[in-house]
């Protein structure tokens, strides 16, 4: 009895210190894994701003200016005045679509009480 | 093993028989065996105790000598970052962007190279010399050959290089050029709000890194936070409207240009929560580029100047309506009461004239609309040389903005040093208090926006300020509809901009000669404004430095041929960018074609 218990911690010993091992060697890869995601997410950081420095580059107002005046003939754009207003109730809703009446040749054909009896209207 | 499993008797038979043979007592003989046999079993109790104490004397020196090796490594390895715990994010480690109220960048950070040499490695110094020379032409060959042939060991060629530059020395191909990352501070719109973000520059620099620092405005007054690592990035969002702001730079350079003026301020300000939209002062720089501060001539002529903040001026008529409102406030006139404006004022050896003569006496509210000094002088002797000071105190006039900007203390105003009766008189009409262009947009925001005290900011508000009472709503309101009458018939008329209800006052100040008097044809003309006057939104100013108007036969100095006509396009330019709608009935809008059925 004393012996098989002996066994047993000793073997219970030898699989935590390999357990132990193992979780060792994964929390390196881990940590390691984290490494490369953050090098990775701040490559990717540095690219954003690049891209956002960029943008605000080429969206600096002195450009979008210069743009809008140089291509004034095909745009036509104005800096925004106060008569470019108009209160809601001036739009008008878009009036529905009226179905072509040239396709119904004699309405009274497709009226109920016109039709034969027992003749399926379908 | 076997004397320990076979047990020896305590009366063994052969010694027992014997004994008895022999007479003896048996008894001794068994005392004996016990004595023996307890004997042993203490043995083996000592023996196992200790052997359990070198078992635990084991355990305290492994786990005390692990403790102690542990440490020594510690001691004896390099420091690193703890990586696998870090929380947050470690990479954003850098200054922090600077955003409009919109989000949209004013301040950012771009990745560059600086380049350095170390001579000791160089192959061919002089072809190093040669190449970096035709790269970049500022550099001076001869310099460069000492340098890198003398006995240096290190030194820094450029401080930043494009990527273009960088691949070119690639190309050189000598290992004694090397690189180093460098974070530049970017500003992508150029010169828009330069004087407000100031600007940046490089503070301890290694091979491998180099801190960035704020050289002025908001860059520098908010360096410390900018350069947080706990706000991991967060940009700072100011008060400023990025589109707003370039459309006062661009209408305020046009306006300068057409009116002959040596320089420009303006300012936009929320009455609410004194947030400034807009803030320019030209002539300007780029803080890409920034300028080294002038050293000579006027400092009001140098770009780093900014005369928005920093510029203290006699600000003229614009004042009037102080003193008008506190004498109101007080109970002292209404709106009608009849002002004595009978001309020339004399007291002592000073004379105050008006522009014009009007007349024998007007209402206040005339007094205000025609500008009258000499009725606004004897109002401010209503109210005397304390109340008007404690007045003026109290809309923020005797001390320095609370801006945040590192140069908001330089912008101190200058007072009387003794607040006489003559002061009295000529501050009440703006002469003898200089002040700058934000600290009357901060004193107009605070008397009408229905007379709560406005400290004026450049960070993004939530909501407005609940600042002390300083004139009652009921004095603001009538405050705003002197201002409103100004535009509509007095000296601000070209200041009418349909549906926006602009309500102001011109004020055309004589400059001061550096040796005492004033010029007689340099001016500093101010337009300050509230629109829309019947629910205050916003206050603006336009200052023009020594503005000429020569379309007429003769030229035209005033406020309200100048200032007022650039305020004018900058409120119908700016106000819809603001989201304001005009006010006006839009079937008389030129511009609208009713779109229905056409």
């Amino acid at each position: 009895m004393r012996g098989a218990l002996y066994i047993l911690s000793f073997l219970s010993v030898i699989g935590l210190a390999f357990w132990a091992y193992q979780e060792n060697y994964k929390t390196q890869g881990a940590i390691r894994e984290v490494r490369g995601l953050n090098a990775r997410i701040g490559a990717a950081h540095a690219r954003i701003r690049v891209l956002n420095a960029e943008w605000a580059y080429l969206n600096r107002p002195d450009r979008l200016r210069d743009l809008a005046e140089l291509n004034f003939d095909r745009l036509e754009l104005i800096p925004l005045a106060p008569g470019d207003f108009n209160s809601i109730d001036r739009v008008i809703y878009p009036y529905p679509e009226i179905v072509p009446l040239g396709v119904i040749t004699d309405t009274v054909d497709v009226s109920t009480f016109a039709m034969p009896e027992g003749e399926d209207p379908l | 093993m076997i004397n320990e499993t076979l047990r020896r008797p305590l009366r063994p038979l052969a010694r027992i028989l014997r004994a008895r043979d022999r007479g003896e007592d048996t008894s001794a003989i068994e005392a004996e065996n016990l004595r023996l046999r307890q004997e042993a079993a203490q043995d083996r109790a000592r023996a196992r105790a200790e052997g359990r104490l070198l078992v635990l004397v084991g355990c305290f020196f492994l786990a005390f000598g692990a403790i102690g090796l542990r440490m020594g490594v510690l001691a004896n390895t390099d420091a690193e970052e703890p990586r696998a715990e870090a929380n947050g994010n470690p990479i954003i480690g850098q200054r922090a962007d600077i955003v409009d109220r919109n989000g949209r960048i004013l301040a950012t950070n771009f990745e560059t190279y600086a380049l350095y040499a170390q001579p000791p490695q160089m192959v061919d110094p002089v072809r190093a010399a040669d190449g970096l020379t035709a790269i970049f032409p500022e550099l001076d060959r001869d310099r460069l050959i000492r340098d890198f042939t003398g006995d240096r060991r290190f030194l820094w060629v450029r401080r930043q290089i494009s990527p273009e530059q960088m691949q070119a020395v690639h190309d050189i191909g000598d290992p004694g050029l090397l690189f180093g990352p460098r974070e530049m501070r970017l500003y992508p719109n150029g010169p828009i709000a330069a004087h407000i973000l100031g600007g940046a520059r490089y503070g301890r620099e290694g091979v491998d890194a180099a801190e960035v620092i704020g050289v002025a405005g908001i860059e520098r007054y908010y360096d410390e936070v900018l350069r947080d690592p706990a706000r991991e990035g967060e940009p700072l969002a100011l008060s400023l409207d990025l589109t707003v702001q370039s459309t006062m730079e661009e209408v305020l350079s046009g306006g300068m240009a057409l009116m002959n003026a040596r320089g420009a301020a303006g300012v936009i300000l929320d009455v609410n929560t004194g947030e400034v939209l807009a803030m320019a002062s030209l002539p300007d720089f780029d803080p890409n580029s920034r300028p080294t501060v002038l050293t000579e001539g006027d400092r009001g002529d140098d770009p780093l100047f900014n005369r928005a903040l920093q510029g203290v001026y006699e600000l003229g008529s614009v004042f009037k309506i102080f003193a008008i409102s506190q004498a109101m406030e007080l109970g002292l006139i209404t709106a009608d009461t009849m002002i004595e404006t009978a001309g020339p004022l004399t007291w002592g050896r000073f004379r105050i004239r008006d522009f014009n003569d009007y007349g024998a006496e007007l209402t206040a509210t005339d007094v205000i609309v025609k500008s009258s000094n000499i009725g606004t002088a004897r109002i401010a002797m209503m109210i005397g040389a304390d109340r008007q000071r404690e007045f003026l105190t109290a809309l923020g006039f005797a001390e320095p903005t609370s801006i945040e900007m590192v140069e908001a203390p330089t912008g101190a105003p200058l007072l009387p040093a003794q607040w006489s009766e003559i002061s009295t008189m000529t501050i009440s009409y703006g002469h003898g208090l200089s002040v700058s262009p934000l600290h009357l947009a901060a004193g107009y925001a605070t008397l009408l926006n229905g007379g709560t005290r406005i400290a004026p900011t450049l960070v993004r508000q939530d909501g407005p300020q609940d600042g002390e009472r300083v004139v009652s709503e009921q004095v603001s309101a009538t405050a705003r509809a002197m201002l409103r009458a100004v535009v509509t018939r007095g000296t601000a008329s070209l200041g009418e901009v349909e549906g926006y209800d602009v309500g102001g006052k011109t004020g055309t100040a004589d400059k001061p000669r550096p040796s005492g008097g004033y010029y007689d044809d340099r001016v500093i003309a101010t337009f300050a404004g509230v629109f829309p006057a019947s629910d205050p939104r916003y206050v603006i100013i336009v200052t023009l430095d020594e503005p000429v108007e020569t379309s007429g036969s003769e030229p035209r100095r005033t406020a309200g041929w100048t200032a007022v006509p650039v305020a004018a396009e900058m409120i119908r330019r700016t106000a819809p960018l603001l989201g304001l709608r005009p006010d006006v009935d839009l079937a008389t809008l030129e511009d609208i074609t009713l779109t229905a059925n056409e």
